[in-house]
Order: C-alpha cells, then structure tokens, then sequence
C-alpha cells in the first residue's frame, strides 16, 4: 500500500531529509490552492482591488496633453504607487490574499482535509505562502507595470517610448515592480501568521496599517519597525512625506532587501510552528 | 491471540479538555485489526476520541500511537490512516473526482496514480457516474459517499469512519456495510462511530461504549453483555409447554424470573448464568419433559447493552 509515497519516502530516507517528496507535496498544495486564488468566489474582490488604480489612469488618459507635464510624471507615479498601490492595493490585497490561506480554509470548514493528508504541517505552509505569494505578485506586478504605462503612454507616447527604451524609465519601472514583490513577500508572511492566530483579522490588519501609515511621525528607531519604511528606502523617487515628518536616513538596498528576507522568513517559521500544533476546532471558530 | 503494539491503535491515559469542559477523561484502550465501533449518546466524546486519534485535536494529558506512530507526526500517520469525519464541508468549487484527486496529489502520489486510485475509490462507493459533477450538487448520501471515498483512496490500513452511514439510504447503507465488512476481513482496522445500534451489532467485532467522556465498557458484545452480572440475560424459549417448563426452571438459584409470553406459547427467562441455564434447558429437552421449537436471547445486543449501561436507547 501507498507504494509510490513509500519509494520516494525510503528513497530520502538516505539522504537526512527527504526534499523530493516535500517538493512534491508544495508543487500539488500550490497548484490546488493557486486554482481557489485566481478562480474562486474570493478572488472576484482581489481583481477588483488590483483594477481599482487603473480606473484614475484610465481617466486621466482622456484629459488632454496641453494640460499634462511629462516632466511631473515620475513624480506623480511615485505618489500614485506610494499611496495607493503600495500602502493601500498591496497592502489590502496581500491582507485578503493571505489571511484566507488558513482562516478561509477555516471558515469553509475545509482545513481538515489538509491536515489529514500524509503531509509535514511545514510544508503545507510553504506549498500555501508559495500559492498567495504567486498570485499577489502576478497581480499586482501587473497593476504596477500597467498603471505606469497608463501613465505615460496615452499622452505622450514617442516620448515615454524614448524615456523607457533610452532614459531612466524601464529602471524606474523595475524598481517599482521588484518594491512590490518585496511587499507581498513582507506583508504576505505577516498576514499568514495573523490569519493562523487570529480569529477576526481585520483588527489587526488596520492596526498595521495605520502604523504604517504613521510611520512618517515616528522616531527614526520606531520607523525601522516596520514594512514600509525599507520599502520606501528603495522607491527610485522619494516622496515628501509632510512638514511634520520625522526625516530618517533611508536604509541602504543591500541591508533593506536582506532585513526584509530574514524578517519574512523568522514570521514564516513562527507561522509553521503555530500551525505544526493546531488543532481543528471549528465550532468556536 | 496475542497483537503486537505496532499493529494496535493504542490510548494512554488519554484525557482531553476543551478549556474547563470534559472531552474525555483518562482513556485506557488497545484497539486490534477488525471493527470496532465507538458507542454512546451525542456528547459522549466519539468524535473527541476519533480527533485524538488522528492528531485534529491534542490530549491534554497522555499519549495515543496508531501502529506505533505518535499522532502528531502526519507525514507518517496518513500513509496508514484514512479518516471519514463528520464535518459535511468541502474545498469549494470542485467535482467529486477532483476532490479525490487533489488531496491524493497533496499526498504525494504522481498524476497518473492519483487518479486511478481516485477512480478505484469513486468505484468503491458507486460514485463513477456523478465523479465530474460538483461536489456542491451532491445529495446529503452522495457527499457522505465522497467523504468515504476519500478517506479510502489512498489505501489506508486503518479507517476511522465519523457516523459513516449518516444520511444513506437502505440500499447503499448496506452495500456500505458490505465495503467495511470487506475490508476488515482483508486485515484492516476500521473504527466506526455509529447511533444506529442494530447495524453496529451487524458489522462490529467488538464495541466501546463511551459516555460523558469515560468508556463504560469495551470489547466483544457478548462478552460486555455476560459481564453485566447486575443485569440477568433475559431468554425467549418458545415450547408447548412453557408453565411446565417455568416450574422446572424456577427451582434453580441463578434463576431469577420466569414470566409466560403473552401468546402462553413461550416463556421469558431471566437467569445469571446463561452457560448454566442452556445445560438445564438440554437436559430437560433430553427427557422428553418438554418440545423446544426455538431459543433466542432477548437482551444480548447492543441495544440491550447500550440501555443497561448508558440508559436510553437512541
């Protein structure tokens, strides 16, 4: 019986741990979850969160061009991308995306089938954090890369042609894009262990972000706890945050992007670990 | 016969608590290969025992390995165990055989093996025909059918089947029934929890009852019913001549009751020694006292047992 799991088991029983199965077991948890995150009643709000910076852009698009300054552009993306995609759609979306990963299992009264499967509890949270992380990404890459181009291209497009093909533009648009993947890598791993602890995590997710939104008043040891503030270190224009802002030094890429990691990573193992000794109990849920 | 501990389900002083509230409380049990099946009232504990065993829920205090794996190691555990629970809730959006499917992939089972065991489990419960239809469609028994389906598809050794038989009709609870039958003679373990108390003394090799969280008895139902020494077996002997026979009878100590049936063709015997009794009965067929047409117990079933020790019958 369960011969083929049992060849592979034995076969990594040589090795110390038997990574061909877990990979395995991630690639099929992906890939069932992946189908409920794009293809769900619950992914019809996640479409609808990525258009929403879209509709302003497209509006925009029909204003005429003597109206409009090329030159404000990159300015205007930066306070487009830092109020409402960045703080706002990714924050929110990734919010959505990852709390449902454990707690709409939970309310669909559907986690069980999981735990009763021969899979290590680790790996489900990778298989799972792998699946959300995949589809925030996907979209909202896409609404960063689409509400630039939409920006850009409807009024002048030879010359946003020649900014991005010659000029600082495909490096700006890089930047924003690898920014946001940060941040459904960061918040991701956050709301999955918030959605794992607990029950109603709306609370909780509106006190993060008013931190984060907050973030500008704090002290420059305060500011550093917390996601925003090395992600705004990396953003190609900075924003003026305010008279009232407490200026800080922007931390450095090469310490923001491994911070970030090793964070996400401390969050992630907290969250398996929370998970290894769950129990399911969804009448008080 | 003599099991060896990795071929038993075994509980070690087991209690759990859900906060102050009592699941169930210091539970001792080694459960063998066959069907055992877990009885007593809603609220017993069943389902609490059948969580422990299957690592959804913790004990408080003790320990609990099935085949010598400790239940929270579910990498091992699931590659013996299949658990049919009672939550009537499915991951949304899917078709029987997707469902089967999917959950056999998370196992770790390659495409084209995954599906052919979905397809031997989906045959196994007569669902082939409604296999790509969605789950959400299914009937109250066609979901109580996926349900088995899926705790079976990957071949388990031991099945733990949460009132397995809820919402079928006669038909398929006895083809079902017929399925368990089948694979406890081919060596698996199957513990089922179960209200109906005639189809538990149908299939079930031996029973443990549970209330308010303590097991009240466990074992064979006979053996339970002979050790209820509290409780003399009650014998239905139908005879052309049943005062005689009551006045034959009735000069024994462990005899305590002899009452003619209604229809004066048969007489309720009440005895503490049934072994005791049957030899008397032999002896006074052999001396041509009396014609027996038939001898059947009355209250050694599970019904009898379950009203005896729990109290009502459900």
């Amino acid at each position: 019986m369960n011969s083929a799991i049992d060849a592979i088991a034995n076969k990594n029983n040589q090795s110390p741990l038997p990574w061909a199965l877990w990979l395995r077991q991630i690639g099929a948890i992906f890939r069932f979850d992946l189908r409920k995150n794009f293809l769900g009643r619950r992914a019809i709000l996640i479409y609808l969160l990525a258009m929403l910076p879209l509709f302003p852009l497209l509006v925009f698009a029909f204003v005429p061009a003597n109206y409009k300054n090329f030159n404000n552009y990159s300015l205007i993306y930066s306070v487009l991308y830092n109020g409402l995609i960045l703080r706002t759609l990714v924050f929110f979306g990734c919010a959505w995306i990852f709390m449902n990963l454990f707690r709409g299992e939970i309310v669909d009264r559907s986690l069980h089938y999981y735990f009763l499967s021969a899979v290590r509890r680790e790996v489900l949270v990778a298989g799972k954090y792998i699946s959300g992380l995949v589809t925030s990404i996907v979209l909202f890459t896409f609404t960063t890369v689409a509400a630039m181009l939409l920006l850009y291209l409807p009024s002048f497009y030879s010359q946003s042609m020649r900014y991005f093909t010659e000029g600082a533009g495909l490096t700006q648009l890089l930047t924003y894009a690898g920014i946001t993947i940060l941040a459904c890598i960061g918040y991701g791993a956050f709301f999955v262990v918030v959605g794992l602890f607990v029950r109603n995590p709306i609370i909780p997710a509106v006190l993060l972000y008013g931190w984060e939104w907050l973030n500008f008043l704090l002290p420059p040891l305060l500011k550093k706890i917390s996601v925003i503030h090395y992600l705004n270190s990396l953003v190609p224009i900075p924003v003026s945050e305010g008279p009232f802002a407490v200026i800080a030094e922007p931390t450095p890429a090469y310490i923001a992007i491994p911070s970030m990691l090793g964070v996400t990573l401390v969050v992630l193992v907290i969250a398996a670990y929370r998970i290894r000794h769950m129990e399911i109990h969804y009448g008080s849920d | 016969m003599t099991v060896a501990g990795d071929q038993l389900i075994i509980f070690d002083n087991v209690s759990k608590f859900y906060g102050e509230i009592l699941g169930v409380n210091r539970v001792n049990l080694q459960i063998a290969p066959g069907i055992t099946s877990l009885v007593g009232p809603n609220g017993a504990g069943k389902s609490t025992l059948m969580n422990l065993m299957t690592g959804l829920l913790r004990p408080t205090r003790g320990k609990i390995s099935l085949l010598g794996i400790p239940t929270d190691q579910p990498e091992k555990l699931f590659r013996k165990v299949g658990y049919c629970t009672q939550f009537d809730s499915f991951p949304r959006g899917l078709t029987g055989r997707e469902f089967i499917t999917s959950f056999l992939l998370i196992h770790g089972y390659e495409r084209k093996r995954a599906d052919d065991l979905a397809h031997l489990a989906l045959e196994h419960v007569n669902l082939v025909d409604a296999a790509d239809r969605k789950v959400a469609a299914y009937s109250k028994g066609m979901r109580q059918r996926i349900r088995l389906a899926q705790a079976i598809a990957h071949e388990p050794v031991v099945l733990i089947l949460d009132e397995p038989l809820n919402g079928l009709d006669p038909m398929v609870r006895a083809e079902t029934i017929a399925l368990f039958r089948k694979l406890a003679a081919e060596g698996l373990h199957l513990i089922i929890s179960s209200h109906i108390l005639h189809e538990v003394d149908m299939m079930s090799d031996r029973v443990v009852l549970v209330n308010n969280g303590y097991i009240v008895a466990e074992g064979n139902i006979h053996g339970v019913r002979d050790e209820m020494e509290e409780h003399p077996m009650q014998i239905l002997i139908r005879c052309d001549q049943p005062a005689k026979l009551a006045a034959y009878v009735f000069a024994q100590n462990h005899v305590v009751e002899a009452k003619l049936h209604d229809d004066r063709r048969g007489l309720f015997v009440r005895t503490r020694d049934a072994d005791g009794f049957y030899l008397l009965l032999n002896r006074a067929i052999a001396d041509g006292e009396i014609n027996v047409e038939s001898v059947a117990p009355v209250d050694d079933d599970m019904s009898a047992v379950y009203q005896y020790l729990i109290g009502t019958t459900e």
